[in-house]
């Protein structure tokens, strides 16, 4: 009991060949595409891009790369903390600073520019907890109002910039939408420390970080730094959107640090996973951005970012194993099929009851009749017996029907199931005998074998139900599968 | 206060507390013995909660000092454990019964260092104490309530403390849940540790507390269970806002009357 192996979620190898399969079709299409777009000028394109040799394009790759990741991991605590719309106004702020850094100097220097960004995002991050704690205003007002009001500052300073006459001013207004050719090798440097950073800073405290976003009160009793923990993520959040800036723009960089961690959480519900699964989406949506920002030469890379991170988020929605649409939907009708499935097996086993299990076969006519069904529905029904291989026709004409050893089986647990439970029903919790079918008709295709072997002690093991009918007991159906072998 | 041993779990002085200039407990005097299992009462707004936190240090008292053990709070902290109010986390958080519970180990270990192979088997020894080993990889969003606060006592049992505050452990909760949870109660209480519970329902508070502590802002009385849960003390902290107490009270104290006769 002790050493428990810590399971996971899914089934690995199952997975891994879905997975699998997966990718070998996306590439597939991939690959298609690539050998049609040979020889057109979007095809050149393609080659230049993962060719790798062009440096621009190498730098552009990198950055969406590491602004990827950046956002996806420090996202991750950020959705799970629900404070999404502080990443919104966060980003919104910086704009301003940014502007103020490229004044200082009149060109565009990496390192002024990250500095007046990150102290308007902390200076926006501090008005909004100071009007917070001082006034009665609600926080989602007092994030509305700080996000615009630094944001508004930000665009006049921007259209001020347009007016004057001064050489750098090229490329200012890239701060909008965002452009990751225009990335200087600088601003891949500062890319990579904040990255460093972050990466370090999660995982020496990711113990605290799980515990203060998930409990801060209990954390503060526990010793832990919850206000400095808060802080310094804070402060990786501004440093990180600050550098993203660049390639994604400030309207839409918030995108980056909620879609990819939101995908994740369609994904996974352990902390872990979800870091790296958000880093990992956030740069397959980085990646995403800066090709498609470069095939149609010069685009804005941020929206075809996001709109990369807005796909990834569409199909975990989708096709999520665990909580994606399709696949619950999938669920369900197996789990229906398989009911439908077990009926038909029950009714069949109460027919060869009827004969005394003198008969092996039975005539689809006849299951017809006992099931007040038409003949068709009774052949739909045993070709379901067959796709699961609990029965097969006996003839071409589809008359006749014989279990297999593995239908007979699950036949006798069901109406074993279905017995017992009437019987538990009667004598346990005093119902009525003819009350009992339609309860027993639902529990019995969920009843496992342990709960049946408690069952079976507790009812002091029964051999016949409240209507006495034979209970077919677990050693009965061990020798019928024996006997079931031959043919009679 | 000369020995630390000597000391007093729980000592609190003079302790008013503000929120927006507004009193939410004013002069409170308390010695906590060590195994004493304390009900706390007290209507909604009464301060049961900020005096729970105001202790722990997660609000600043305006006035007043506390002591555990001798000691202010961030000395003792290895000593006190905590179960907070079940509505204040997000059930749908990222982690399984097995991470919460391990956070009750996190202040043994310190900052930075990783859990080892002790703190996985303690945290299933308490895991197995509230009869939830087997859940223990399930995200905690899949439990019903008195499963999610089984969760929280077995990370309070992880902590291996000698104090203990829980922020109404009882409230929805089925009754399995109810009667596991005032067992172990009595279970740490026999072994000498301190419990300091925050309790909603009157009817049972008598059965299941050897002490009581009445607060509506103010102290109102603090003591053994069988003189302090008095229709006169409960009117003082209720008001006249529940008829029913008066009949709680009555039906109680002719129990108890009942029991004396019968038992000699």
């Amino acid at each position: 009991m002790r050493s428990k192996p810590r399971k996971t979620n899914w089934s690995l190898p199952k997975v891994k060949t879905k997975v699998l399969s997966f990718f070998v079709v996306l590439f597939g299409v991939l690959g298609l595409g690539y050998v049609s777009l040979q020889g057109t000028p979007m095809g050149a394109q393609v080659d230049r891009f993962f060719s790798f040799q062009d440096p621009a394009v190498r730098l552009a790759v990198v950055a969406c790369l590491l602004l990827g990741l950046n956002c996806g991991l420090l996202g991750a605590f950020m959705v799970v903390r629900r404070l999404a719309l502080v990443g919104d106004t966060l980003s919104h702020c910086v704009l301003p600073g940014v502007i103020l850094g490229f004044l200082w100097g009149m060109y565009k220097n990496p390192w002024t520019m990250f500095f007046g960004a990150a102290l308007a995002g902390l200076l926006g991050l501090l008005c909004v907890s100071w009007i917070k704690r001082t006034t009665t205003v609600r926080e989602d007002s007092v994030l509305g109002i700080i996000l615009t009001s630094f944001y508004a500052v930000g665009i006049c300073l921007i259209t001020m910039i347009q007016r004057l006459n001064i050489e750098g001013k090229a490329g200012v207004d890239k701060f909008l939408f965002g452009q990751a050719s225009a990335l200087s090798e600088q601003d891949v440097l500062l890319l990579a420390i904040v990255a460093i950073l972050a990466i370090t800073f999660v995982v020496l405290f990711y113990k605290e970080l799980l515990v203060s976003s998930f409990d801060p009160d209990f954390s503060r009793t526990s010793g832990i730094p919850v206000s400095f923990l808060f802080g310094a993520l804070m402060f990786l959040l501004t440093f990180s959107v600050v550098t993203a800036l660049q390639a994604t723009g400030a309207v839409l960089v918030v995108a980056m640090l909620i879609t990819p961690a939101a995908a994740a959480y369609l994904l996974t519900d352990r902390m872990h996973h979800l870091l790296i699964f958000a880093s990992g989406l956030g740069m397959l949506s980085g990646l995403l951005g800066a090709f498609f920002s470069f095939l149609g030469s010069r685009l804005p890379t941020g929206p075809f970012m996001v709109v990369g991170a807005g796909a990834i988020f569409l199909l975990a929605f989708l096709f999520g194993p665990q909580y994606g649409v399709f696949p619950r939907i999938w669920r369900r009708y197996r789990y229906r099929s398989r009911i439908q499935g077990e009926n038909t097996l029950k009714a069949i086993y109460r027919m060869l009851e009827d004969t005394k299990f003198e008969k092996r076969k039975v005539a689809l006519e006849a299951l017809a009749r006992f099931r007040k069904q038409s003949f068709a529905e009774a052949v739909q029904d045993v070709k379901v017996l067959k796709r699961k291989g609990w029965a097969h026709f006996e003839d071409r004409s589809l008359k006749v029907m014989k279990l297999s050893p593995e239908g007979w089986h699950r036949a006798c647990q069901i109406t074993r199931n279905h017995r017992l439970w009437e019987l538990y029903l009667t004598f346990e919790a005093n119902y009525a005998p003819d009350h009992v079918h339609d309860d027993a008709e639902r529990i019995e295709h969920l009843l496992g074998e342990e709960i049946v072997k408690q069952l079976e002690e507790r009812l002091n093991f029964p051999n016949k139900d409240p209507h006495g009918k034979l209970i077919p007991s677990a050693k009965d159906i061990e020798e019928g599968l024996k006997i079931y072998g031959d043919d009679r | 206060m000369t020995k630390k041993n000597a000391a007093a779990p729980l000592e609190i002085h003079d302790l008013t507390v503000t929120y927006h200039r507004q009193p939410v407990l004013y002069g409170v005097d308390l010695i906590v013995d060590p195994g004493c299992l304390v009900g706390v009462m007290g209507p909604n707004g009464a301060g049961k909660s900020t005096l729970i936190k105001t202790i722990m240090g997660m609000v600043p008292p305006s006035h007043g000092w506390v002591k555990l053990f001798g000691q202010p709070f961030h000395k003792a902290i290895t000593r006190v454990g905590y179960v907070p109010q079940r509505e204040s986390v997000d059930w749908d958080f990222p982690v399984s019964v097995f991470d919460v519970v391990m956070m009750g180990r996190y202040k043994r270990l310190g900052l930075i260092r990783r859990p080892g192979k002790k703190d996985r088997d303690a945290v299933y020894e308490c895991l197995e104490k509230l009869k939830m080993a087997d859940l223990a990889d399930r995200q905690i969003g899949n439990l019903s309530g008195g499963q999610q606060q089984r969760v929280f006592l077995a990370r309070a049992l992880a902590q291996e403390s000698d104090l203990y505050f829980m922020d109404e452990p009882f409230a929805g909760v089925d009754a399995a849940t109810e009667l596991a949870i005032i067992e172990l109660l009595r279970e740490l209480k026999d072994a000498g540790k301190t419990l300091f519970v925050v309790h909603h329902d009157v009817t049972t508070a008598r059965k299941y507390f050897d002490t009581l502590l009445l607060l509506n802002m103010r102290l109102v009385d603090f003591g053994p269970t069988e003189k302090v849960f008095t229709q006169q003390n409960l009117h003082k902290v209720y008001g006249g806002r529940l008829n029913i107490l008066t009949e709680v009270a009555t039906a109680d104290a002719q129990q108890a009357s009942e029991d004396k006769l019968e038992s000699p």
